[in-house]
């Protein structure tokens, strides 16, 4: 086990390195750094829809939430460092503040999916009202509508006049997602992880068992929306503005599909379906003959038909029925089980 | 006096709002067990529907209770024949799959009605009670789902179609056993709930500026007015609609109307805390 752990993480790396180092070539920094950010948002609810069978309907709320914070603490403080850990803790307590609220109070898969979908709302509201100048959260204006233009990019810790930018902010954030898919990737190996697998497929056995199932749903509810803070963040520092659009349905709405298309129940999945998705609608939107939403509603459609499992784990399927059964250090990848609790 | 009079009025017109955008998704989601994402969108087609057929001459109230839900249950005819048929059962997909349905018609009808915002003002004159003018559209609107909910009751309890409605939603294969098509029964439900749906959206459009993306402001509160209300489809519904309708204004009254909305948000989460399978879990238990 201990070794081919360690060619896991070693395979993973030197991919990820590839990964950076080849993509500049074929699309400009600022495209891809975009892509990336997206990646890791996605991969964020893939955690914990794919691996924790919670299907969140407000991931985006994490998002905006994670991007709010940094916002307003870079404002505040002048620099990025704390921002950025804020923009991660900030996130991950609301979650297991209102995961725990959820869990332990034995809320089935569809209330849970109303009352994130509620919270992303009531969010999305609040922030939206708050254009007067009254709503000040020390030097930073929520601004409504509006949003917060105008706050501390990303800088090299220490040194608020060293901004990170262009080539160097996306040598930032593609490690960033690097060392993301590692933890993840260590997580779900540990047992922790093993046990939300267990979580997924049968909850009931697993709580039979002696674990606390609400409390791991909470914590692995809460890692899931530490990512998406994070992502938020890097998001933030990229665009230089966060605006209540982040805290939007369709905001929420595309974090699902994107893990739809690249497939639950895998790591790289939902990274590739964002990419993949958010590429192609950069690409569309370069032109107006047809609608950028009818094609992502008319894509989440087709999937849900005709490719429920995604593009990842049909790829994988059809890699080893052309190969053949495949190496047996494939088979104990328990992440390629069947969901059974998919309907 | 006068004052609450208006207040009165007001409470009674928002939940009478409630009920309105609730009853098509109860159907579906009450009793199909459809949780229909697409159901705002469902109401902003009935509002395009009205305004398409007034600017072409025909009478507002013909169009808003004829066209309208004829032309959203047709739409939701083809939706369930085409998508929903497929994903019975299969709740989380069915969601998955709506909301997809809920984007493509939003962009659909930004394609065809572009981004602006299109309207039509109400047809029933205002009048004034002591210093404060009231709206006597909200009098309609209040009439239009006191009747709503006889008619629902009506069809539901007292005619045969009805029976067999609620007995295939039990019990299917009783109901095939029993010579029914379930097939056919489950399509003419979902037709009747996207109607109903349609019918909504038409009768609240001369009250909004409406533009392709109006039905997110209404899926939410229909979807916790529905969960919340629980099992029993009617008593959920206006058991459900009154205690949000009432908080959301008194809230509106006392704060801001954000602040009424994001309690009755608050509310309902709260709520499903306390009872996760609805208020008609622990009231009303056993009725319609």
């Amino acid at each position: 086990m201990q070794g081919s752990a360690g060619k896991d993480y070693l395979t993973i790396i030197v991919f990820g390195a590839a990964l950076i180092w080849l993509l500049p070539m074929v699309e400009n920094t600022y495209t891809l750094t975009i892509l990336i950010i997206y990646g890791m948002l996605g991969l964020s609810l893939g955690l914990i829809w794919g691996f924790g069978g919670i299907l969140c309907f407000g991931q985006g709320a994490f998002f905006g939430l994670g991007a709010y914070t940094y916002a307003i603490a870079a404002i505040n403080f002048g620099e990025s460092t704390v921002p950025m850990l804020l923009a991660v803790i900030i996130p991950a307590i609301f979650a297991a503040i209102l995961g725990a609220m959820m869990f332990y109070g034995r809320l089935t898969e569809v209330y849970l999916g109303v009352i994130t979908l509620v919270v992303t709302l009531i969010l999305f509201k609040f922030i939206n009202s708050t254009a007067g100048p009254q709503y000040v959260i020390g030097d930073a204006r929520l601004g409504g509508y509006n949003g917060i233009p105008g706050f501390q990019t990303l800088n090299v810790p220490g040194d608020p006049g060293a901004y990170l930018w262009g080539d160097s902010y996306y040598y930032v954030c593609a490690v960033a997602l690097l060392l993301v898919y590692l933890l993840v990737t260590w997580l779900l190996r540990s047992s922790f992880g093993r046990i939300a697998l267990g979580i997924r497929e049968n909850e009931t056995r697993i709580s039979l068992m002696g674990y606390d199932v609400a409390a791991r749903k909470t914590v692995l509810f809460a890692i899931g929306a530490a990512i998406a803070g994070l992502a938020g963040a890097l998001f933030a520092s990229w665009g230089e503005i966060v605006t209540p659009t982040l805290f939007s349905m369709a905001q929420s709405a595309e974090i699902i599909i994107w893990c739809i298309v690249g497939g639950l129940g895998t790591r790289f999945g939902p990274i590739l379906g964002a990419a993949g998705l958010a590429y192609m609608k950069f690409l569309l939107g370069q032109q107006s003959l047809v609608d950028n939403t009818l094609i992502t509603g008319l894509i989440l459609v087709l999937f849900v038909l005709f490719l429920p499992k995604g593009i990842v784990p049909a790829l994988a399927r059809f890699y080893r029925a052309v190969l053949g059964n495949g190496s047996p250090g494939k088979r104990k990848n328990t992440h390629r089980i069947r969901r059974a609790t998919n309907g | 006096m006068d004052l609450s009079f208006v207040i009165l009025v007001e409470m009674l017109y928002a939940v009478a709002t409630l009920v309105l955008i609730s009853a098509g998704l109860a159907v579906v989601f009450g009793m199909m067990k459809v949780i229909n994402l697409a159901h705002g969108e469902f109401m902003m087609m009935g509002g395009y529907a009205t305004i398409t057929a007034v600017n072409f001459g025909v009478n507002i109230f013909v169009a808003m209770l004829i066209i309208a839900p004829i032309a959203v249950g047709l739409i939701g005819l083809l939706v369930e024949r085409l998508v929903i048929r497929h994903l019975y059962g299969r709740l989380i997909d069915t969601m998955l799959a709506t909301w997809g349905l809920s984007l493509l018609f939003v962009g659909l009808a930004t394609m065809i009605f572009g981004n602006t915002t299109t309207g039509i003002s109400t047809p029933i004159p205002g009048f004034t009670v002591g210093n404060y003018q009231v709206n006597g559209y909200n009098f309609f609107i209040i009439v239009i789902s006191i009747m709503l909910i006889a008619g629902m009751l009506a069809v539901l309890k007292g005619t045969r179609a009805g029976l067999i409605a609620r007995g295939t939603m039990q019990r299917s294969d009783m109901a095939s056993a029993l010579g029914y098509s379930p097939d056919r029964i489950y399509m003419a439900t979902f037709f009747c709930g996207s109607a109903l749906s349609g019918l909504a959206g038409a009768v609240l459009a001369p009250l909004v500026g409406l533009v392709p993306t109006s039905g997110v402001a209404y899926i939410a509160k229909a979807f916790i007015t529905v969960v919340a209300g629980g099992p029993a489809l009617i008593a959920g519904l206006i058991s459900s609609a009154a205690s949000f309708g009432i908080i959301n204004q008194v809230f509106a009254f006392a704060v801001s109307p954000v602040i009424g909305d994001v309690a009755l948000f608050v509310t309902a989460i709260v709520l499903l805390r306390l009872m996760p399978q609805g208020i008609t879990s622990r009231f009303f238990k056993g009725k319609l």
